[in-house]
């Protein structure tokens, strides 16, 4: 029960042989420790949310997995399922990107919030009342009488709260928040974060906070990697990150997303983002990079450490992006 | 005096006894950019919705390049024609397509609908516009199912620009695509307005969206205007505390989320008490009255 919180190595998954047999990871490796909040970022299709979920042991149907996944030490991918199901209950959770999509409409807030909970033995009356506890933690007026009440009754935003006061009951070590607020407008946004970051701060939580925002990833984060196609292309401290991108797909990012105290105007990255399968040999970022050298496809990037950060880019001492 | 491409005074909608938007009031220049602003359910889509006749306004009054359409349009030519002038693209691009319908096909729909054109002109015309947004013939012969989600937007843009309108409005239409695909569809919405001068109300929450695609800002705050006037006069200065919250709720360094939310509280408890009034001698920048057609002619 010793090492790091998370520690994802080298993990490529790939779906089930047959029509559909493609790879969607490709060797991801990342690390989160106790009290840190990581960010995980890239564009739709990268593999964010494959990533999250094979922390929770959920791959794709009929889908192959190699590299390891270890949680205190733990290996997810040789787990028993009784272990992992005591895991996801008690050490890890995840709040996932829709609330609507991933929250039983026909049984009331308070059986979602408690399952957990009942499921580990708590009985059901002090497992209400922590219950009530959270949702008030999370800002939902009148607590009590929302646990009895249906999904359909809370808007998107309050719904959210609710998955997050659900993935807080067990008190997990690891929170996997995967786009938690995308569906949100900004000042709710705000108010989801800061809950999510006093909470982390109270428990020493880990969190491993996916979105596609890179101001949102920098503003809260210790350190951010980003993906694209199924690949980590990028890792370094948020700072670094903004200050000296190292791979010209984190920089195509940077100057793409508005911003808010620049007079320069966003610039689009040309084509558009593709998933590993769709990849050709080489750098997968090849076709939409400004500096492209014909050896770009002939080899896959590995990862070299420059100045602190990680990168996979075949040019990445000469260039510099500001 | 230039005639406005856009004139809305007073609108108000409610539904049941909630009022979603109450007495709002702007006005649009030809070719002009206006972003409406504000947090989830202040009344931005219901705004847009009543300006493309979707959503009838118990009062208030809409003009178009001059034109009243606040009241129900007698007879198909009348509706054809308002529907030229406003068009509108949505947020979901998965959505906004009819699945079984081509590309091509798509973009012909209101061709057909509002012009006789002969089917040569017909095609020309559609290629136009499959070309002004970047669509080539490949695209032209798919089923949306094959499109990316900023191709499709493609497509809504160009199906809106068909019928030539003097506005088009835009709810959130970038809002769901990745960063990289957003950036390249608002250089293009930029070259289209340039070249066409058509204008824009952009609906959005995002400010740093609105800092380089709006040359005005109307602030919604549960359904009313609380501030207005230029972007940049507005972002640099917000003198409403609900600007000032979403001005501090975009994410940047130094960003504080429990601050934000302990204010966002304090504020809904505050104008619990005492409303929003978009009548009042608020201390508000430009308060959007009557006299909105002389703010926006001297500017
Ligand atoms: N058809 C309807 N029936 C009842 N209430 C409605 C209807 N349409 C909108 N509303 C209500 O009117 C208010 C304004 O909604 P609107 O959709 O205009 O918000 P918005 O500013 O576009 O929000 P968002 O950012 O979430 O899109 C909300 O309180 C909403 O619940
Ligand atoms: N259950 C699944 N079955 C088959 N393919 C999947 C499944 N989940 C994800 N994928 C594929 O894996 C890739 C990465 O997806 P995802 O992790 O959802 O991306 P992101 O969260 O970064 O947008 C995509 O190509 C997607 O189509
Ligand atoms: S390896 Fe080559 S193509 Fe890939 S990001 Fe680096 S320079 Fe660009
Ligand atoms: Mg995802
Ligand atoms: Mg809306």
């Amino acid at each position: 029960m010793t090492g790091r919180l998370l520690e994802i190595e080298k993990l490529t998954v790939r779906l089930a042989a047959g029509k559909a047999a493609r790879p969607i990871l490709g060797g991801v490796s990342l690390h989160v420790e106790r009290g840190e909040a990581v960010g995980l970022v890239g564009e739709s299709g990268s593999g964010k949310s494959v990533t999250c979920r094979s922390v929770l042991g959920l791959l794709p149907e009929g889908a192959s997995a190699s590299g390891s996944l270890r949680v205190n030490g733990e290996d997810i991918l040789t787990m028993s399922s009784t272990r992992l199901r005591e895991l996801r209950r008690r050490d890890v959770s995840m709040i996932f990107q829709d609330p609507r999509a991933s929250i039983n409409p026909m049984r009331r807030i308070g059986d979602f919030v408690t399952e957990g909970m009942r499921a580990g033995g708590v009985p059901q009356k002090d497992a209400l009342k922590r219950a009530e506890e959270l949702l008030e933690s999370v800002g939902i007026r009148e607590p009590g009488p929302a646990l009895h009440r249906y999904p359909h009754e809370f808007s998107g935003g309050m719904l959210q709260r609710v998955m997050i006061a659900g993935a807080l009951a067990g008190g997990p070590r690891l929170l996997l928040a995967d786009e938690p607020t995308t569906a949100l407008d900004v000042t709710t946004q705000a108010e989801v974060v800061s809950i999510l970051t006093r909470l982390r701060a109270e428990r020493d939580m880990g969190m491993l906070f996916v979105t596609h925002d890179l101001e949102l990833a920098a503003a809260i984060c210790d350190r951010i990697y980003v993906m694209y196609a199924g690949r980590i292309v990028e890792a370094q401290s948020a700072e670094g990150l903004f200050g000296r991108p190292r791979h010209p797909y984190t920089s195509g990012l940077l100057a793409a997303t508005p911003r808010l105290e620049s007079d320069e105007p966003p610039h689009g990255v040309p084509g558009r983002p593709v998933s590993l399968a769709e990849a050709p040999d080489g750098c997968a970022f090849a076709a939409r990079c400004a500096h492209v050298r014909p050896g770009c496809t002939e080899r896959e990037p590995v990862h070299r450490e420059i100045d602190g950060a990680q990168v996979a880019c075949l040019r990445a001492e000469e260039l510099i992006h500001d | 005096m230039t005639e406005h491409a856009l004139e809305v005074e007073g609108l108000r909608k409610t539904f049941g006894d909630h009022v979603a938007v109450d007495g709002v009031s702007f006005s649009l220049p030809p070719g002009g950019s206006l972003a409406i602003v504000g947090e989830s359910g202040s009344g931005k889509t219901t705004t847009a919705r009543m300006l493309v006749g979707l959503e009838r306004p118990d009062a208030g009054r809409i003009r178009v390049g001059g034109r009243d359409r606040s009241h129900v349009a007698r007879g198909r030519a009348t509706r054809l024609a308002r529907a030229r002038e406003i068009q509108m693209v949505f947020q979901d691009p998965y959505l906004s397509l009819d699945p079984r319908v081509t590309v091509a096909a798509c973009v012909e729909e209101p061709l057909r609908l509002h012009f006789s054109m002969s089917p040569a002109e017909r095609r020309a015309r559609r290629d136009e516009l499959l070309a002004r947004v970047g669509l080539g013939e490949r695209e032209a012969d798919a089923l949306p199912r094959r499109l990316s989600g900023g191709q499709r937007q493609r497509v809504a843009i160009a199906r809106a620009l068909a019928t030539r309108p003097k506005v088009l409005i835009l709810d959130e239409a970038t809002a769901a695509l990745d960063v990289s695909i957003q950036a390249q569809i608002l250089d293009l919405l930029a070259e289209i307005r340039r070249d066409t001068g058509v204008g824009y109300l952009f609906v959005t929450h995002n400010l740093a969206l609105v800092r380089h695609v709006a040359d005005d800002i109307l602030v919604l705050y549960q359904g009313r205007v609380v501030e207005t006037g230029p972007t940049r006069e507005v972002l640099a200065a917000p003198e409403h505390p609900y600007t000032r919250l979403l001005l501090h709720s975009v994410p940047r360094p130094g960003w504080d989320p429990a601050r934000i939310a302990a204010d966002r509280r304090a504020l809904a408890a505050a104008l619990k008490e005492t409303p929003p009034s978009p009548a009042s001698a608020d201390p508000l920048r430009h308060v959007p009255e009557t006299n909105s057609t002389e703010r926006s002619a001297a500017q």
